[in-house]
């Protein structure tokens, strides 16, 4: 545990920069009801009002509290992009590492299947699934976990082949080990280091995915607070000089700035480069 | 018996178009399969619970839903291989004259943008690879990396705030018709372009870095700078023609971002291309249009890519001499 403690020490200061950003998002994020002095989907004054001491950021387009919706934005969103990475990861992982122990013909398949998956345009397959399957926050999970899956197995397989190849592997291997043992004692814990920073990048990129989607309106539905739709409900107050959707997208370029500082560091440090 | 000796370069482009061809046919049968999953009968969605058993008989017909299934992927395929993708649910105009105008307009949005950010980031990325760890290389590349880091709608906002709000210089609505002329054309998509740009030329240049670092790491310029040649000499003739590769492939794999890149772009700026309708499609289940244009963007997308890999096999000086 200490030593946990004094490698957050010796982080530089974009790595410090980028936990306070991320700690303070999620600390909004878990406390929302607590501070939000509203409701989340509560009438609470006039349509675009700029910020006051009852308003702080001011109002949406239905005369919503901002500050609220940023606070429910930040659960509703992170809450799903989290759920969203961790199901890809646990697909992608478990595949690449079975495509690497294995190999052989699995591996063939697995891997020409992942091509293929990836050579298609990642959001015009998630708009082609979502106008067939309706836009549900169900469909929205499967869907991009499965999307992004493709990516994480493509990484699990590479660590894994590397590590397959070690001598612990054949020696367990020829102690009689299962498949599984082998995965879960013998992989997982050699992949870790590359496995944990990919999962910063890919929480980056479904959170910002799940933006797009919400900003298009097929993603999050209203009446549920989340940033990128939000970001669309006000965009037309923007032409009138009203920068209410302004708020949501900053706070989306916030947290990815602030994950990818630390992830960066991460990066750093997995790759043991000095400077 | 003779045994057929192929330039290894032949062998490799063979196998990477058959490789592409199989994606293009894979991706329209996943497309095509996507309308079987549909949950309940098309015919019932669109005509609703009213119809009569003889208009949605007929409707079926029309769509030929009462064929069996692999026919009608074959009827759908050579449809689309001539153009012709059937009508709309939505207000009952054929798919192809719908998509036809858009689709110019969403290519002269990606070409234009093109035009700006490839000299662009490939000029930035050489200077900062050429002069790393410097200040401006410091500078360039936090703010690529903050670039990258922003959501497309975010830079688009921030975008109409500044030109087109605080400063009326540019309109924040990307209106264009057929009859305009070019130099309109460029006014209006003025914003639109910058967002793309700033967000292509962040990625571009920062692969362009890389690839260029990468190879000025490699022996054979250590060697160069040895023997003593000129810094100029060694950047022209020895890293450069093993950059091309590359580089190349960084501006291929990034016009293929740019294609599908446009779809917020589009929406934010009410732009009419394809991926504005896409969206709006997608919105009201008109499928197929977006069959059509979803076909469109992975076959665009596909291809670039594949493109991208032949230029890099052909512009590698180790595969292009014989052994």
């Amino acid at each position: 545990m200490t030593s946990g403690l004094n490698l957050l020490l010796s982080a530089p200061l974009s790595a410090r920069l980028g936990m306070l950003m991320v700690l303070l998002v999620l600390l909004a994020a878990i406390f929302a009801p607590v501070i939000a002095p509203y409701g989340e989907t509560q009438i609470a004054g006039d349509v675009w009002l700029s910020g006051s001491a009852q308003h702080l950021l001011g109002t949406d387009n239905l005369g919503r509290d901002l500050f609220t919706r940023l606070l429910f934005g930040a659960r509703n969103t992170i809450a799903i992009a989290f759920l969203i990475t961790a199901l890809s990861f646990l697909m992608g992982t478990l595949l690449g590492f079975l495509a690497a122990t294995v190999s052989g013909w699995t591996d063939q398949l697995l891997s020409r299947i992942i091509d293929i998956l990836m050579a298609f345009p990642t959001l015009i397959f998630a708009l082609m699934i979502l106008s067939v399957v309706g836009t549900s926050i169900p469909a929205l999970v499967v869907v991009i976990a499965l999307l992004d899956s493709t990516r994480v197995f493509r990484l699990s397989r590479a660590v894994a082949m590397d590590i397959e190849v070690m001598e612990f592997v054949e020696a367990a291997r020829l102690r009689g080990e299962g498949l599984w043992w082998l995965m879960r004692h013998e992989i997982l814990p050699n992949a870790m280091p590359p496995l944990v920073a990919e999962f910063g990048l890919r929480f980056c990129f479904v959170f910002l995915f799940i933006a797009a989607l919400s900003f298009l309106g097929l993603g999050i539905q209203p009446p549920t607070a989340d940033w990128g739709s939000m970001v669309r409900e006000n965009a037309g107050a923007i032409t009138f000089g009203i920068y209410t959707p302004l708020w949501p997208a900053t706070a989306i370029a916030f947290l990815t700035v602030g994950v990818n500082l630390v992830v960066d560091w991460f990066l750093h440090l997995a790759s043991g480069l000095e400077d | 018996m003779q045994q057929w000796h192929f330039h290894p370069v032949v062998r490799l482009l063979a196998q990477r178009i058959g490789l592409g061809l199989l994606t293009l046919w894979v991706i329209s049968l996943l497309i095509f399969v996507g309308i079987q999953l549909l949950p309940g009968d098309l015919a019932d969605a669109v005509l609703g619970q009213s119809a009569t058993p003889e208009t949605v008989a007929a409707f079926r017909h029309e769509l030929k839903l009462d064929l069996p299934p692999h026919i009608r992927y074959l009827h759908w395929l050579s449809g689309a291989v001539e153009g012709d993708f059937g009508r709309s649910l939505a207000n009952q105009r054929p798919v192809a004259e719908l998509i036809g105008w858009r689709f110019g307009n969403s290519l002269f949005l990606a070409g234009v943008t093109a035009l700006i950010a490839v000299p662009l980031a490939v000029v930035l990325g050489l200077m900062a690879a050429l002069y790393r760890n410097t200040l401006f290389d410091k500078l360039i590349s936090t703010s690529t990396l903050s670039v990258i880091s922003f959501p497309e709608f975010f830079v688009a906002y921030i975008l109409i705030a500044l030109f087109s709000v605080q400063l009326p210089f540019f309109p924040s609505i990307a209106s264009i018709t057929p009859d305009m002329g070019l130099g309109q054309k460029l006014y209006a998509v003025f914003l639109p372009c910058l967002t793309l740009a700033l967000v292509v030329t962040a990625h571009m240049m920062r692969q362009t870095r890389a690839a260029i670092i990468n190879i000025l790491a490699s022996a054979y310029i250590e060697m160069a700078n040895l023997k003593g040649l000129k810094r100029m000499r060694i950047v022209v003739l020895h890293a450069f023609p093993n950059a091309l590769s590359p580089v190349i492939n960084v501006i291929a794999l990034n016009l293929a971002y740019l294609v599908v890149g446009v779809v917020i772009v589009e929406v934010v700026f009410v732009y009419p291309g394809l991926g504005q309708l896409l969206v709006d499609s997608v919105a009201k289940r008109d499928i197929p249009v977006v069959q059509a244009s979803g076909l469109i963007f992975a076959t665009t997308y596909v291809l670039l890519n594949l493109l991208a890999d032949i230029l890099s096999i052909l512009c590698n000086p180790r595969l292009r001499s014989p052994r």
